[in-house]
């Protein structure tokens, strides 16, 4: 058989640079899917809110008492439990992200195989990522909300700033979200998700969440700097507790770039896993 | 509702030329030919790892073309991907359901994904159910369905958008008797409809049954093409002549009956186009199987037992690709 000139295509099937980073507009059928799902599944909901919230009144009630107040960084003092109030709120965000950015997505791609079905109709890789990493940082959010509203009928709320703790939660929810999936695009088997375990615990425990990042000595605050809770969990507190600076705006700009940088990644990695 | 009679454009569904698909230096598919048109059912015929598979889905966009072209629909898959998805049905080789929504739900959300309006997916979902005789479960869940359901699901779910064009492969493998009959049914009345089939099968019934033009895929090329009836006048004879031996004496009597069909006096040398010696039986290629058997007969050859059967696209397809198992 003879072969007509050859023009080589490219390697890719999701052409246009603007669908590239922004989708096609599918993900929201996607974010949609997991609803339903869940709407069957409500108590999974409820357990992952309460874990911080427990964490908050053990250390409230009975650490708080030994503790004492704590100094900020510009010389406020505040009670221990204002003080750790925010970093769970953080943390709650965090926690209720990675979950679905990572044990979620990894259970559809490689056991519900959702997306080979997904991807057979116009919804784009592209797609997929915004559509999970979505639906991951909504759960993040809704575990912070319900957070925020504890926090506010027990007082631990001091400022007007505070309101701008709701985006911020969700920027937390995005940044994690996004990273989470990204990391999970490269698991290989369930043993992998022990990673998750060994970074996420530390970064839970050492990210400046129970005591402030002056307690280290210089060169370990520049380690506890790349955690991206760290930065959460200060501007939350800058927040709720009305300690706003320029600086907090470096905060905002660590979490926006890593929630971008993820979800690009993870955009990449499942064509590359998918579109085979 | 199904309808897609209309003679809007002559334009081929599928046009491909040297269509190569590689992963690292596995060559699956090595620079088919194809072009399928509209109201067609086009068959994709191979033993595993032929290189259908991997056809389909670049047909199907999920899949870079590695070199030569291929356009689907009048567009380029590497360009118009998402565009071309959504006027396609796919039926994968392995159901690919969502095991966590119900049988409806799997329709409704499906449909969400072409951009259906809820109202619309669910008026069409129900349809479809009753298409695939599954309305008596659409509020079950996915997992407890028998594979026949499960197939018929997955039938259902492709035809959520009222596609174009249907890309079916493997539709009823592993599917029992009764089930791969309904499926076939229910294929066959969307062929009338008019919707273009497009499958992959090794199923030598499933391809006469529902292909009106079909390729024989061997090792990434293609080995012959036509329809059914055209690829067996070409590459077989009218009738197959199947005789079977005691258990030892196959060989031997097969080495006689070779021997009878090359000697130029004998009109079985006429009668006989090809001998073939299997280790249970011989056959016999001809279009005249009784005038066959008779002057066998006559040579004094006494086989246990004599079958003449029509040839079949099974006879073309072990020609083509060989009897030996390639995996």
């Amino acid at each position: 058989m003879s072969t007509p000139t050859v023009q080589p295509s490219p390697m890719r099937l999701t052409p246009p640079l603007l669908q590239r980073l922004v989708g096609t507009g599918g993900a929201r059928h996607l974010v949609e899917r997991n609803a339903r799902v869940y709407r069957r599944e409500w108590l999974v909901l409820v357990s992952g809110f309460l874990e911080p919230v427990f964490y908050l009144f053990s250390i409230g009630v009975g650490v708080s008492k030994l503790v004492g107040d704590v100094a900020l960084p510009g010389g406020e003092v505040v009670t221990y439990t204002a003080f750790v109030a925010p970093a769970m709120l953080a943390a709650s965000a965090m926690n209720g992200a990675v979950i679905d950015a990572t044990f979620g997505l990894f259970f559809k791609l490689k056991y519900n195989k959702l997306y080979d079905a997904v991807l057979a109709t116009p919804v784009t890789p592209v797609d997929v990522a915004i559509g999970e990493i979505t639906w991951a940082l909504m759960r993040g959010s809704l575990y912070s909300i319900s957070f925020i509203v504890v926090m506010l009928v027990i007082g631990l709320i001091s400022s007007w700033w505070a309101v701008f703790a709701l985006p911020v939660v969700v920027l937390t929810g995005f940044a994690f979200a996004a990273i989470g999936t990204a990391c999970t695009t490269y698991m290989r088997s369930w043993q992998d998700f022990s990673y998750i375990t060994l970074v996420q615990l530390p970064i839970f425990l050492f990210s400046a969440t129970f005591y402030p990042l002056s307690v280290y000595p210089e060169s370990l605050q520049w380690v506890v700097r790349c955690s991206p809770l760290y930065h959460s969990a200060t501007l939350l507190r800058e927040l709720t507790t009305g300690t706003v600076g320029p600086g907090s705006l470096v905060h905002v700009a660590v979490l926006v770039a890593l929630g971008v940088v993820g979800m690009v990644v993870t955009g990449r990695r499942l064509e590359k896993l998918l579109l085979t | 509702m199904l309808s897609k009679v209309d003679g809007v454009s002559e334009q081929p569904m599928i046009v491909a030329h040297g269509l190569v698909k590689r992963f690292g230096d596995f060559t699956a598919v090595d620079g088919i030919d194809v072009e399928v048109s509209r109201g067609e059912a086009f068959g994709f015929l191979g033993p595993n790892g032929a290189g259908k598979s991997s056809t389909m889905r670049m047909i199907g966009c999920v899949s870079p073309v590695t070199d030569g072209t291929l356009r689907v629909l009048g567009h380029d898959p590497a360009v118009d991907g998402a565009r071309i998805r959504a006027r396609l049905g796919v039926v994968p080789q392995e159901d690919t359901l969502d095991f966590e929504l119900s049988v409806m739900e799997n329709l409704i959300v499906y449909g969400r994904y072409f951009g259906m309006s809820h109202k619309q997916a669910t008026e069409r979902g129900r349809e479809l159910l009753e298409f695939v005789q599954l309305e008596e479960r659409a509020t079950s869940q996915v997992e407890p369905l028998s594979g026949g359901m499960k197939r018929r699901l997955t039938i259902a779910r492709s035809l959520i958008n009222d596609p174009d064009m249907l890309l079916l492969d493997e539709p009823t493998t592993g599917l029992d008797p009764q089930a791969r009959h309904v499926v076939w049914d229910r294929l066959f009345r969307l062929k009338q409809r008019g919707v273009t089939l497009v499958l992959t099968t090794h199923y030598m019934d499933e391809a006469e049954q529902l292909c009106d033009r079909l390729v024989v895929m061997d090792r990434g090329r293609i080995a012959a093409e036509g329809s059914p009836v055209a690829l067996i006048r070409d590459w077989s004879t009218r009738e197959v002549v199947e005789l079977r031996f005691a258990a030892d004496d196959t060989e031997t009597s097969g080495e006689k009956i070779e021997a009878l069909v090359e000697q130029p006096e004998r009109p079985l040398r006429a009668l006989v186009s090809r001998v073939e010696v299997l280790p249970d039986r011989v056959l016999l290629y001809s279009d005249d199987g009784d005038a066959t058997v008779g002057e066998l007969h006559r040579a004094g050859v006494e086989p246990q037992s004599v079958l003449v059967r029509r040839s079949s696209l099974e006879d073309v397809f072990l020609r083509l690709t060989g009897r030996s198992l390639v995996e």
